[in-house]
């Protein structure tokens, strides 16, 4: 069936979970049609860019078993390649392919370096060596700030088809004015749900299987002999060069990027409770987590607020459910994930459908 | 009627998705010293693992001085390997286990459960131990990474008599052991056997096996397929030769 | 016990001389020291570098020794430590502004006792975060690194939260009692009179972890432990037990460091652990996780090099720590003192 040659044979595996993805991908794909306004949509652009990232960040943790607190840093360097071309050589198409390929290019390296000085080592000092790393980066950002606008960033225009001031039909389409920022939507949607499939087409090949195996054992994965370092750096590689696609979307999306939009650490908390909340190891986890997290993010601070009307003046526990306290909340139910549900909510899902 | 120190009923061990112990029976009577053969692979040292509790036996018993320390019945009945060498067993693992950042003094005093410091060890003993291994006086204050394969072996044996146990577990003393070595160390056995310490040994030195054993215990595929006294198997020519098929008298 | 013989066994030992010590890194300390001086200029700044480098490898060292042990013994990487140093931080602020009668008294006498105090309470309630750390965070993931990974960074998540609850999200100012700001002159040189007491503290308490774990039988237990544990649970002794007191103890160090840290910078934030948090890592990873005096060596090469560059080169001072790092593993892939594993 074509549908399972598109997701190369990885289904849903429950009737629930296909329900929401199917919900999900409609949602998306219709979002300026039905939901008009810019906070909407800028919602449903932050859960394309989130897919794309987290999807990535679990090639690398779900699949192959390497913790890196590095993937923002990949992040970051999409997003200020097309930025920085877009304010060197001006605006336009010209500057995007440029500064895309040159993002593309400096990822390689860094992810072929880090990947071959530390993979070499247990998992503990890689986890702790990109945590320096992606530390030192942002420094070095802020720091840079002829080049990269400092701790303000860059603003840019994007190319003229891209730029909302961009209107070619007088009229509107089902009700929507198609302009440049819908352009840029659409951009954005298919080339995720490109790039996604695509991963899931990574994953479920023989180098995907392999990757598994390292995850399980890798003393016996090298015992039969697959070079673990190759198939690691390898994970790594592509793992960073798809993340620094979702940054370069996400700087064509805001016509911005800063230390703050790509780079931070908390950035990296966000997709490390994604992807446990989603579900490790399956992909489908890193679209449910996304949405999930975004919503949350958005919506859960309004639910905070009514309870912190109800609890108001009670002197600790009205700190304990302010609105800025959200991360507290997401943080236990990351713990509790990590702890209870290893397999996140999609593993959940998959679990209920396999005992009917 | 001599009593069963230690007695393993239809121990059956798991290690992950392996089975290596397939139903073991041992008797391991008080005072002698049963060699425990079999070639490579036969489970031998799972056997001794499982007794110290460092593979919980998945099914069967494991009875030391009547007491069970492992196997069915529930957690409850299966005793942490602290407590199992508590109850007076000392266990010297084929990888020796030598402590190699600390000094051999160290790594003795670490041994000795009764002693906090280096002034606290029985003097008599030691020397006891010095005459029989003189080469870990020598190095009494050396890192014990630096001695040699042999060297570390002494100290692992030594570590295990430092003071006196009820049951001595030991998975091949004498790998790596000078000849000269060798003799200290079966006349260290003989002693110990006068201080009523019984003593089970993996062997596949069966020269040695056959001059320290009293009694003996072949394994094969996870059971023990033949067992009884050492006298017996020497003198069975026949028997050893069908046994030979597990590799004894190959090594020397 | 016959103790006549005994003498005869030791002395004639002692006669032989001990396997050679591994030099080469405290000399590489001593080499980086003395390399400041010409590269520096003036002799009078370079004492004042110098000290202010040894103070802050110093405080450092506190925090990470009890990480690097941890990791040694029970295999266990807590990426969430940051948040002990935050709450001893916190604590210190409340104790200091509570005794603010003394803290801001003119008497050495008042000052000095109201920072112990506030030291005490710091490591106090650190290591009861600690105890409620180890049981609710780590003991469920034990022998699981990448769970321990993920879930003590949590852990991190929702204790620094749990501090804004309490204290609030902003900035506190943790200002050093009158007595002890300023500093004290050497001919040219000034050396902050705070510095000398953190080079102080830092020095009793690496000279009582030395004396705990190379003169008592459960520091040989932790130091037998972090090579193999199995073997020691087969001597006979209960080696869990131990995780939890050396677990306490590294959180309690922690929070101490949180004190010394915030009485440097003069404030403290609640992202105190995380900033930190990397620094650690960098130091144990130079040192050799499980190393006692590798830790100790490494937070003082990174102190010294923070200081010195920070002198020299400010634009690249941020990334000595990274540079230091490469540049040590590049010469000893597990560290400066690598602690043999089974």
């Amino acid at each position: 069936m074509l549908l399972n040659r598109l997701l190369s044979h990885d289904l849903p595996r429950s009737r629930w979970l296909a329900l929401a993805l199917l919900l999900v991908l409609l949602g998306l794909a219709f979002a300026p049609f039905l939901f008009p306004g810019s906070k909407a949509l800028g919602v449903a652009a932050k859960i394309l860019v989130f897919v794309l990232l987290v999807a990535s960040y679990d090639l690398l943790l779900g699949y192959t078993g390497i913790v890196s607190f590095a993937h923002t840093m990949f992040f970051g360097i999409g997003a200020y390649g097309i930025a920085v071309a877009s304010t060197r050589m001006g605006e336009g198409f010209a500057a995007v392919f440029v500064g895309l390929a040159v993002a593309l290019a400096l990822s390689l390296v860094l992810s072929l370096v880090i990947g071959l000085f530390s993979l070499r080592v247990k998992a503990i000092f890689y986890a702790m060596i990109t945590l320096a790393v992606a530390a030192a980066f942002q420094t070095l950002a802020s720091q840079l700030s002829d080049v990269t606008g400092g701790e303000d960033g860059l603003s840019f225009k994007n190319p003229e088809w891209l730029s909302p001031s961009f209107e070619p039909f007088e009229n509107p389409v089902f009700g929507l004015l198609l302009d440049g920022k819908v352009f840029v939507y659409y951009l954005l949607f298919f080339a995720v749900l490109a790039l996604f499939l695509l991963l899931l087409r990574i994953v479920n090949s023989p180098f995907g299987r392999v990757l598994q195996a390292i995850r399980e054992n890798d003393f016996r994965a090298e015992a039969i002999g697959y070079r673990t370092v190759v198939y690691r750096t390898l994970s790594n590689v592509l793992s960073a060069l798809f993340a620094t696609v979702a940054g370069a979307l996400l700087a064509l999306w805001l016509r911005y990027t800063g230390p703050d939009t790509t780079l931070s650490f908390e950035i990296m908390l966000d997709i490390l409770l994604i992807v446990v909340i989603g579900g490790m190891g399956t992909m489908y986890g890193a679209v449910i987590g996304s949405v999930l997290f975004v919503f949350a993010q958005n919506y859960l601070q309004d639910l905070l607020k009514v309870a912190g009307a109800a609890l108001e003046g009670v002197p600790l526990l009205s700190q304990l459910v302010s609105p800025d306290r959200w991360l507290l909340w997401l943080g236990v139910l990351f713990v509790l994930s990590v702890y209870h549900f290893p397999t996140g909510v999609v593993g959940r899902l998959r679990l209920g459908a396999l005992r009917k | 009627m001599t009593s069963f120190v230690l007695d393993l009923k239809g121990v059956h061990t798991h290690i992950g998705a392996y089975h290596i112990l397939h139903g073991v029976d041992l008797q391991v009577p008080a005072g002698q010293v049963t060699m425990l053969l079999g070639r490579n692979g036969a489970g031998k040292t799972t056997t001794l693992r499982t007794i110290m509790g460092l593979w919980p036996a998945s099914k069967g018993t494991v009875h030391f001085k009547g007491r069970q320390i492992g196997g069915q019945g529930g957690k409850e009945d299966q005793l942490a390997t602290p407590e199992i060498a508590q109850l007076g067993i000392a266990y010297v693992p084929e990888s020796m286990g030598i402590f190699t950042d600390l000094t051999v003094q160290e790594n003795m005093v670490l041994a000795a459960r009764a002693a906090r410091r280096a002034e606290e060890l029985d003097t008599t003993r030691l020397e006891w131990i010095f005459g029989l291994f003189p080469a870990l006086k020598k190095f009494w204050l050396f890192p014990a990474g630096k001695l040699s394969g042999g060297q570390k072996q002494m100290l692992a044996v030594a570590r295990a008599i430092v003071e006196p146990r009820e049951l001595l577990l030991i998975d091949e003393p004498s790998k790596g052991l000078a000849p000269s070595i060798i003799n200290n160390l079966i006349d260290a056995f003989r002693q110990l056997k006068g201080q009523s310490t019984t003593l089970l040994l993996v062997e596949q030195n069966f020269q040695m096996a056959k001059v320290l054993g009293d009694r003996v215990a072949v394994m094969d595929n996870g059971r023990v397929v033949h067992a009884g006294s050492m006298a017996e198997l020497t003198e069975d020519e026949a028997l050893q030769h069908r046994l030979l098929g597990l590799s004894l008298g190959v090594h020397q | 016990m016959n103790t006549t013989a005994l003498p005869a066994v030791t002395t004639a030992a002692a006669a032989i001389p001990k396997a050679d010590f591994d030099w080469k890194p405290i000399a590489l300390l001593f080499g980086v020291l003395l390399a400041g001086w010409p590269l520096i200029g003036s002799s009078s700044t370079w004492v004042t570098l110098s000290v202010a480098g040894l103070a802050m490898g110093l405080i450092i060292f506190i925090i990470a020794s009890g990480l690097t042990l941890i990791f040694g013994l029970m295999d266990v990487l807590n990426f969430g430590h940051g948040v002990f140093i935050a709450l001893g931080a916190f604590v210190a602020t409340s104790v200091m502004t509570g005794m603010a009668d003394w803290s801001t008294a003119d008497s050495v006498g008042r000052n000095l006792v109201a920072v112990f105090i506030a030291m005490l309470a710091a490591m106090l309630a650190a290591g009861v975060l600690g105890l409620a750390f180890e049981r609710i965070i780590v003991r469920p993931v034990y022998g699981q690194h990448l769970k321990q990974i993920l879930i003590t960074m949590g852990g991190m998540i929702v204790g620094e939260e749990l501090i804004k609850v309490i204290w609030g999200p902003q900035q506190i100012a943790l200002p050093l009692p009158e007595t002890l700001r300023g500093s004290f002159f050497f001919g040219e040189a000034s050396i902050e009179k705070y510095r000398v007491l953190a080079t102080g503290i830092g020095l009793i308490v690496f000279g009582l972890l030395l004396y705990a774990l190379n003169r008592t039988k459960v520091g040989l237990l932790i130091r037998a432990g972090v090579q193999d544990r199995e073997m020691v649970e087969s001597l006979g002794y209960r080696i869990r037990r131990l995780f939890v007191g050396v677990f306490v103890a590294g959180s309690a160090l922690a929070g101490l460091g949180g004190v010394m840290w915030g009485l440097y910078q003069q404030s403290v934030t609640p992202q105190i652990g995380a900033q930190v948090n990397v620094l650690i890592f960098i130091v144990i990873i130079i040192g050799g996780l499980g190393s006692t005096l590798g830790c100790f060596v490494g937070a003082l090469l990174v102190g010294l090099m923070a200081n010195y560059t920070g002198y020299l080169a400010p634009k690249v001072a941020l990334f000595s720590n990274i540079g230091l790092m490469v540049a040590i593993l590049l010469w000893r892939p597990q560290g400066l003192y690598p602690v043999t594993n089974r």
